[in-house]
């Protein structure tokens, strides 16, 4: 790995490893908490890891001339597969805390495996873990493609994946210690989240001077979707963590907001990380990953412009329908009430804009379960985005706030929508990367998609139905005017639903293993196809420079 | 129009510009006016802010996930009020660094659990759910009651909050450690300060049962307790809407 960076980027590795072992060092040794100081070590561990994985290859000669003549996808390579493991990771503790609801025994009797703090390990391993690797490894291929430019240097692509996984091990592992912000989604402390702003700028830089090379004149739609994800997480993610730590020698910090301002700006920034996280950055793998499969051209450059617009401007206005009935002014629920409401007409856009893109290609949706996982999640994004504005409209939400209807909306998007899209384009990617025929098996990514498919339906069916039951019974009467139901009632009538939630989710988290193994299999297989598409290479720098002189 | 965004995505930075400025507007219209309109958070005198102790317990809340089971934000709903006690009202939290109202109630809401069961009943409660409410799915936290509490650090803890806008006085923050120790040991010599820094409706009791050590469990359970009890503003304002007051 590290003998194909150039031996300026090699010395600039081994600093920054150095700089990070240092830093993690000195966390650990001054630290005033066993946890801060046990993440010293972790980061320390890290800065060494990455330092001898440098050193390995330091001597090496340069690499060499030709590798400007292709794309640099050694960091998609291995985001996939990070990837797949935090996929594997996030979706077993997801079904164990669902079995934990059904079952609260199932556990041990330490801090660690409680539900409150396996649950975030849970959203932060599936959401950023596997969701955040997915775009970052799907990111760096798709801006090169249809860039036709390669990456400017081949050691910023890896500081920012590495970098963010870092960020991943720090916010789970920081779980597990009882280290959190207690903002959802935005849990991790202060050091992991300037860590994470570091990362993230070089991010930005590394895609903006990546287009900046482009031998095409426009910049295609999957990349205005991925450079919104990167911008608006980016501002996202540093108003919402603003806070003051209690000691530079310690994890824990309160937040610069409180009351009624706090819950404003967690949900616009809870919301939105649906918005650009969960939606915008997967757009962007929609956009470039179903078009390819299907051999298709996408349907409508307008619907494309009125569908990102739209979603970029109406999303966050969307995030005070989460503070429905509260202490929140009542203007600013109306206001996240209405466009939430209009939110549904850019989001029906992108997914009818992905639907008629396969018009002519239906035949290959039949045949080809990869085009099929990215069909029906187009497919769940037009019915969660649906399902999310009809939720939004307040009498609707005083029935289905704080209950499982919620939870199934969340999983309805994230299983159906956002998984199925990134497993889609990762049986996709992964033959075109790793230069095979195809996948190892396909009838392996068969079964994978109907475990996947069954085990959403079972859980999305699960969950609305105890989300409206237990809605229904909290605010049930009786003939004499007073509460029909105790929560524990509501509580009873739930078991059987968290059961069968169990089971869906059990369902999935097969499906991912067996995909793991098939992506691993395809991996290791020897077989090379020799028929490399010609086209499947950057602009060479000659041509290049002939067209910067014809005035592009 | 379409020629327009023809020729703007051909620029990077006009696109990012331009993305930038079409997604700030939300969020500034929804959120800096709520730091400016005076009426967004009610007045009430009475206020009091977290001692020692009960932040510890809040952190403890915090560190636990109680959060992600339990709302402490009540509706402005019938039934919820007949559930839980009047509505929640933005001054009630305004101390909260983080606001804990939650999104999901697995388990009831807490916005008024304060003085509705005993400390031993919470004790009990979070020793083993199971032993006190047969089918509850709540996790045992039997680790509180044999970890004890830290308060070396609660200075800087009291001020951080002050940092970010919480009042506590020179005085409060001189003496958390010694606070903490004291509202959790009523029969020490340092009870009595508290009651003089945060009031005489200051809680000072051994609240896991047992006054020779201050534990987690201690601390949380203060917290509990204190739970919408901080103000009275939203009993008032009830009384006033319903015409009890009169």
């Amino acid at each position: 790995m590290a003998s194909l960076l150039t031996k300026n980027e090699r010395q600039l590795a081994l600093g920054i490893s150095i700089l990070l072992a240092l830093v993690g060092l000195a966390m650990a040794g001054a630290g005033d908490d066993r946890a801060y100081a046990a993440h010293g070590i972790l980061i320390m561990v890290f800065g060494v890891g990455t330092a001898f994985l440098t050193i390995s290859g330091y001597h090496a000669p340069e690499p060499p001339e030709g590798r400007l003549a292709q794309y640099y996808d050694d960091p998609s390579k291995v985001g996939i597969v990070l990837a797949m493991g935090w996929a594997v990771f996030g979706m077993f503790i997801g079904d164990w805390v669902a079995w934990l609801l059904a079952y609260p025994e199932m556990t041990f009797d330490a801090a660690w495996s409680s539900f409150g703090r396996l649950r975030p390990v849970h959203t932060t391993g599936v959401i950023f873990g596997f969701g955040g690797n997915a775009l970052i490894a799907t990111s760096f291929h798709v801006m090169q493609r249809t860039s036709r430019a390669r990456m400017p240097d081949q050691l910023s692509p890896w500081f920012v994946l590495l970098g963010y996984n870092l960020f991943c091990i720090l916010a789970v592992s920081g779980y597990f210690m009882g280290l959190t912000q207690s903002k959802e989604y935005a849990e991790p402390e202060w050091y992991a989240d300037i860590w994470l702003v570091i990362v993230w700028v070089t991010y930005l830089v590394l895609y903006l001077r990546t287009l900046a090379r482009r031998q095409e004149p426009h910049i295609y739609v999957a990349n205005w979707y991925y450079l919104a994800f990167i911008l608006v997480v980016a501002v996202l993610h540093i108003v919402n963590n603003l806070a003051m730590p209690i000691s530079l020698t310690q994890a824990k910090s309160y937040s610069a907001f409180a009351g009624v301002q706090d819950a404003m700006t967690q949900w616009w920034y809870g919301h939105n990380a649906v918005a650009f996280f969960l939606t915008a950055g997967f757009l962007g793998m929609l956009y470039y990953y179903l078009p390819k499969r299907a051999g298709r051209p996408i349907y409508s450059y307008r619907m494309s412009i009125l569908g990102f617009w739209g979603i970029t401007f109406f999303y966050m206005w969307a995030g005070s329908h989460h503070l429905h009935y509260t202490a929140l002014p009542q203007w600013v629920q109306t206001l996240g009430m209405t466009f939430s409401v209009m939110l549904l007409v850019p989001s029906w856009l992108a997914a009818a804009n992905a639907l008629l893109t396969l018009n002519g290609a239906w035949h290959k949706v039949r045949d080809d379960a990869t085009l099929r996982f990215m069909m029906v999640a187009a497919l769940f994004y037009g019915l969660s985005t649906f399902e999310g504005s009809f939720m939004a409209i307040r009498p609707v939400n005083s029935l289905s706030h704080y209950t499982d209807w919620t939870v199934g909306h969340v999983h309805a998007g994230a299983l159906g929508w956002v998984a199925l899209i990134t497993f889609g384009s990762i049986y996709a990617v992964v033959p075109w990367l790793w230069k095979r025929q195809g996948m190892y098996s396909a009838k392996l990514v068969e079964a994978h998609f109907w475990l996947a498919l069954v085990g959403t339906l079972i859980y999305v069916f699960a969950m609305w139905n105890s989300g409206i039951i237990q809605g229904l019974m909290w605010r049930t009467y009786n003939e004499s005017g007073t509460l029909a139901y105790s929560f524990i009632d509501s509580l009873i009538a739930m078991h059987p639903y968290y059961v069968a939630r169990a089971i869906g989710g059990l369902f999935f988290l097969i499906g991912a293993v067996i995909g793991s193994y098939n992506i691993w299999m395809t991996v290791r297989a020897t077989r090379e196809d020799s028929r490399e598409p010609i086209a499947d290479r950057p602009v060479p720098a000659v041509a290049r420079d002939r067209a910067l002189q014809s005035g592009e | 129009m379409f020629g327009f965004h023809y020729r703007l995505e051909r620029r990077t930075i006009g696109f990012v510009l331009a993305v930038m400025v079409v997604s700030s507007i939300g969020g500034f219209v929804e959120i800096a006016p709520l730091f400016t309109i005076d009426e967004t958070v009610e007045d009430a005198p009475d206020m009091r802010m977290y001692t020692p102790l009960e932040l510890a317990g809040r952190n403890i809340y915090i560190r636990e996930g109680c959060y992600a089971c339990h709302s402490q934000m009540i509706r402005t709903l019938r039934d919820e009020v007949e559930r839980y006690g009047p509505y929640s009202l933005a001054v009630e939290s305004k101390y909260d660094h983080p606001m804990l109202w939650g999104s999901k109630r697995t388990g009831p809401d807490l916005a008024r659990i304060g003085g509705k069961y005993s400390d031993a009943w919470q004790v009990a409660h979070l020793m083993d759910p199971r032993a006190v409410v047969p089918v509850s799915v709540m996790p045992a936290y039997t680790w509180l009651g044999r970890t004890a509490l830290r308060i070396d650090d609660l200075g800087l803890h009291l001020t951080a909050m002050r940092r970010v806008g919480v009042p506590y006085s020179d005085d409060m923050i001189a003496n958390a450690s010694a606070d903490a120790y004291g509202q959790a040991t009523p029969d020490g010599d340092r009870a009595a300060g508290v009651v003089e820094r945060y009031g005489d409706a200051t809680h000072v009791r051994s609240f896991d049962g047992d006054p020779s050590r201050v534990t987690e469990m201690d601390a949380i359970v203060a917290y509990l307790q204190i739970l919408g009890q901080l103000t009275d503003a939203a009993g008032k304002q009830e009384a006033v809407t319903t015409g009890n007051g009169q």
